[in-house]
């Protein structure tokens, strides 16, 4: 770190007393920092709605997300470089862990998520493969010749589907189908060729029917009948996609008020304070609320790309694109869901839902982001 | 492919920043769909979905207004209502209702019928998170029970709700009728709105004539409710209006006297108060407890009530129609005098028998070697049947049909008693319609001893007593004294029910044949050959009286009853009419004791009973008053 702040020194002397450069040196990029403070705030103050004013809640995610930044920060402070090197061996401990998973892992209602090592904490392995998938595309692909060959787009994607497949397994249809994104992504970023892309996504369309046939497990395949015609299970999981719309719905332009939703107040509205929790913002709001969050999710993805843009290598470039893409495709994914654009599948709203790790990953995702854009060789333009 | 082992920065740079841009515009692209649909859903379809939420939270609740009370004479309660635990069932929380069901039945009471009547509502229609009646009248015991199982219990609520009750349980069961769940016929009939809330209705008697004051009009309250139906606040509240309370002319005290005299007795007694029409005792035995209608009767006790031999549900006093006998006598007589086949002096010389020709078929006296030389006045007193067959040969029936439909034979006359039959007077053109055949004179000998073809239901007997009482004054029978219409208003009934018009009075071309007909009623009871005179020992006040005695023809004899009981059912039906005090009337009384034998042995004793009960006290009283005024009077005399 000294030794960085020694090389830069001369060439930025100008530039040493502005803030920005003072925050630089923390490895903290100003604008995501403030941008993502903004969610985090809009999203506590949901959750103190949707959680029917429960404090203790608001404190928790609170707690939450000051550990979340914290670790953002350590992370940030790790040269890309570092991440670069320890990416294989990061994907190779992940699929042991999935592996042990499979074996001995706990969880609850009929899945299989956790693992329980002895002097840690319970945690879900796939959360680790969130960041370590792209990392290690990210530093395989780094390392090929650009556009990639068909070989290497074929082992590239045998590293995406082992994960995504143990994780499908476990089950968790949500976490694995964002891992699998993940992957794909850095592949779209290295330049795979279009026909290929569609080549293989028509590939894939064709297999569709065995998938249905063989690996989705029968809620999963209620979810997206039950997506295809809500009316038909009008108690029981079509009862949270109408009652979301009427939530969405009955907010109007100007929606109903903080903590003036009676959708979520009166136990209409499933899973408010989680997955459903755009329901309860939309609700209270109103279109204009849901034009803000929007557009500020917008500028979070809109920062990252930018800083992906501009990273000192390809390394940083497809890590920070892919990382950037799956924020995009959660956040997406999700209130497209909850409007009834797309099927049930359990993703929360990113920073604004209320959950545990993940929240804790995506801050590490974040902090990789401010690392590949402070620890450059020449400063930002 | 030349450069297949040298990477390329630049190029990478350039497709990563080209491809970076193109997903940048993608992600924009959705975004923007995600706000298309956000503008169709909140500001396109606004409209449905904010009535969908306020369909949600709002939920319009009926509330039943309570029942309306039934009061006897002296304000004794004949109905009320009583809250009542139930226990219920939210078929949307149960888990697995089998199981549930099969807990309950461990812990509770839980009858086959109850859980037969629960599978039928639970296919009813009704609205999600509604409470499904399962069993009713829990004890606190049971409450507690099925407290500490709660836990095993899901959806399985205790709700209190109003139920009708009747604390006399059989005594006024046929006056009062019941209330019952409301079936689908009368589902149709009734109004949706105001019954929106309530589950029982009134199936006979008062409380179905009476249904529409009893109900009241049902109120609204607008709740806020969870998903759950559990219900967060009331927004708006319309009460609703009780119904009102109904008093009876109904004595329960009389009632009981009369009940006790019957005994075990088949029969039934009416007692009108003569100087309003009100019904003082309608008693008909054997009854029934109306409680166990009120929430659903099961079919096993129903049907124990309903094949009873002795028939508890049927409403002898309304709808039994019997021979009248020799009750009817009094008025025969009347109609005779009228039309000048008789006068008080006419007098046969009665053999035993009567035959309309010489050889002809004899038609029999009660008395087998005859009463002798007799005039009307002791034919009344002895009830002499020949002298009727003489009487009834020479008057056409068609004028004792008429005259005897003036005291309101034949017809319903009484005002508020739906279930009332209408008897038969016989007429010429009756029998034509009824069996197409031709009056005969033997037809008209057996009508002028009430026997043939009338029959008479015991009100009919009653009300045409009471008018001969009366003096030919109508006054029709009425249950309803008065009504409470709000807190301090009561009506009568007249100026609540559009009263039908009061039959004309009876006239009669010589005024004076009213009280010597009387006379001969009371010799009746109390002359030395009267047919009722052992009654009439040790009475302070005089009763004019009738004795009947009806064959019972055509009673359906079923192999399957023993003997005994055959030859039990095929005795005479005892009848006794008679009002008291014969100069100044008060009350009139039809008393009937099926398969009782002679009406002077069976009937006319019960009916002392309920006059005694009734003058007494009331004579007593007035006695004791008159003494104090005269005291007073006395007294002042003496200053």
């Amino acid at each position: 770190m000294s030794s960085d702040f020694l090389r830069q020194l001369p060439r930025a002397a100008h530039a040493f007393q502005s803030k920005q450069h003072i925050l630089n040196r923390l490895h903290i990029d100003a604008w995501l920092l403030l941008l993502l403070l903004m969610l985090c705030g809009v999203g506590l103050m949901v959750l103190y709605s949707a959680s029917d004013q429960s404090m203790a809640t608001v404190q928790r995610q609170a707690t939450r997300f000051g550990v979340a930044l914290v670790v953002m920060f350590v992370f940030a402070q790790i040269s890309p470089h570092h991440y670069r090197r320890w990416s294989p061996w990061l994907y190779a401990v992940g699929v042991l862990m999935l592996l042990a998973v499979l074996v001995m892992g706990v969880g609850a209602k009929g899945a299989q998520r956790w693992l329980a090592i002895p002097g840690l904490p319970r945690f879900q392995p796939s959360e680790i493969m969130k960041v370590a998938v792209p990392m290690a595309l990210a530093a395989y692909f780094a390392d090929r010749y650009l556009p990639p060959r068909m070989k290497h787009v074929g082992l590239g994607l045998l590293f995406v589907m082992i994960p995504t497949l143990m994780i499908a397994k476990q089950p968790d249809l949500g976490t694995s189908l964002l891992i699998c994104a993940s992957g794909i992504f850095v592949l779209l970023f290295a330049g795979i060729q279009w026909r290929w892309v569609f080549g293989f996504g028509s590939i894939v369309s064709a297999f569709l029917p065995l998938f249905w046939m063989f690996l989705m497990k029968d809620y999963q395949k209620q979810r997206v009948l039950t997506f295809l015609n809500p009316e038909s299970d009008l108690h029981g999981s079509g009862w949270n996609i109408i009652q979301s719309k009427i939530a969405i719905g009955s907010g109007g332009l100007n929606g109903k008020g903080w903590l003036q939703g009676t959708q979520s107040h009166l136990d209409f509205l499933p899973e408010s304070h989680t997955d459903f929790i755009i329901a309860v913002f939309a609700e209270e709001f109103g279109f204009i609320g849901v034009l803000g969050l929007l557009f500020l999710y917008l500028l979070i993805v809109t920062r990252c790309f930018l800083i992906a843009a501009r990273a000192d290598d390809t390394y940083g470039r497809l890590l920070a694109g892919s990382l950037t893409l799956t924020f995009f495709f959660y956040f997406f994914v999700n209130i497209g869901m909850v409007t009834g654009l797309l099927p049930v599948v359990g993703l929360p709203l990113p920073l604004i839902s209320y959950g545990g790790t993940s929240i804790v990953t995506l801050f590490v995702g974040f902090g990789i982001l401010m690392s590949i854009q402070t620890h450059k060789k020449v400063l930002p333009r | 492919m030349k450069n297949r082992d040298f990477k390329d920065p630049y190029r990478e740079n350039r497709i990563f920043t080209f491809r970076a841009i193109l997903f940048w515009i993608l992600m924009v692209a959705l975004v923007c769909t995600l706000a298309g649909r956000f503008f169709y859903l909140q500001v396109m379809q606004h409209e449905r979905y904010a009535t969908a939420s306020e369909n949600n939270r709002v939920l319009l609740q009926p509330i039943s207004p309570n029942r309306g009370l039934i009061y006897d004479t002296k304000g004794k309660l004949l109905a009320d209502n009583r809250a009542s635990q139930s226990l219920n069932i939210i078929l949307e929380r149960v888990d697995d209702l089998e199981q549930s069901l099969m807990l309950l039945q461990k812990l509770l009471p839980i009858t086959e019928g109850e859980l037969e009547r629960f599978e039928k509502r639970r296919k009813q229609r009704r609205r999600p998170h509604e409470p499904v009646l399962l069993h009713s009248h829990l004890t606190e015991q049971e409450i507690a029970i099925l407290a500490v199982n709660s836990h095993r219990l899901p959806g399985v609520t205790v709700e209190a709700e109003l139920i009708r009750h009747y604390p006399f349980t059989k005594s006024a069961a046929h006056v009062l009728g019941y209330v019952g769940r409301i079936n689908e016929k009368e589902l149709k009939r009734i109004d949706p709105v105001n019954y929106s809330g309530t589950q029982s209705i009134g199936k006979l008697g008062v409380e179905k004539f009476y249904e529409t004051q009893l109900h009241g009009l049902v109120g609204f309250q607008k709740v806020e409710v969870t998903a759950r139906g559990r219900v967060l606040r009331v927004l708006e509240r319309d009460d609703p209006v009780p119904g009102m309370d109904i008093t009876l002319h109904l004595d329960s005290e009389l009632q009981d006297v009369a009940e006790l005299a019957l005994g075990d007795r088949r029969g039934a007694v009416v007692a009108i108060d003569t100087r309003t029409g009100g019904i003082l005792t309608l008693v008909s035995q054997p009854s029934f407890d109306p409680n166990l209608f009120v929430t659903g009767i099961d079919s096993k006790t129903y049907g124990a009530l309903r094949n009873s031999l002795d028939l508890p549900l049927f409403n002898r006093a309304l709808r039994g129609q019997y021979p009248p006998g020799s009750t009817v006598k009094p008025f025969v007589a009347l109609a005779g005098l009228e039309y000048g086949h008789i006068n008080w002096a006419h007098t046969i010389n009665d053999p035993g028998w009567y035959q309309l020709t010489k050889g002809g078929r004899f038609y029999r006296d009660w008395k087998k070697w005859g009463h002798g030389k007799v005039d009307l006045a002791l034919a009344i007193a002895q009830s002499c049947d020949t002298y009727f067959y003489e009487l009834a040969h020479h008057m056409q029936v068609d004028d004792l049909h008429d005259f005897l439909w003036q005291f309101g034979l034949g017809q319903r006359i009484s005002l508020d008693v739906a279930e009332a039959a209408r008897g038969i007077l016989p007429s010429t053109a009756w029998k034509k319609a009824k069996t197409g055949q031709p009056w005969y004179t033997g037809d008209s000998l057996n009508v002028g001893i009430g026997q043939g073809y009338m029959l008479a239901t015991p009100l009919q007997l009653a009300t045409a007593t009471a008018v001969l009482a009366n003096r030919g004054r109508w006054l029709q029978p009425r249950l309803l004294k008065s009504i409470r219409v709000d807190k301090d208003h009561i009506a009568e009934l007249s100026s609540i029910e559009e009263v039908a018009a009061a039959p004309e009075d009876v006239k009669l071309k010589r005024e004076g044949d009213w009280e010597r007909m009387i006379d001969a009623m009371e010799s009746v009871v109390h002359g030395r050959r009267g047919t009722a005179q052992r009654i009439g020992r040790d009475v302070s006040y005089r009763i004019a009286g009738k004795t009947g005695t009806a064959q019972v023809v055509g009673i359906k004899q079923d192999e399957e009853y023993d003997v005994k009981k055959v030859k039990e059912r095929n005795q005479d039906h005892g009848l006794f009419i008679a009002f008291a005090p014969a100069d100044e009337p008060r009350i009139a009384i039809a008393v009937i004791v099926e398969n009782g034998g002679g009406g002077s042995t069976s009937a006319a004793p019960v009916a002392r009973q309920v006059l005694d009960a009734y003058l007494l006290p009331k004579l007593a009283a007035e006695a004791e008053l008159k003494e104090r005024d005269k005291d007073k009077a006395e007294a002042a005399s003496g200053e």
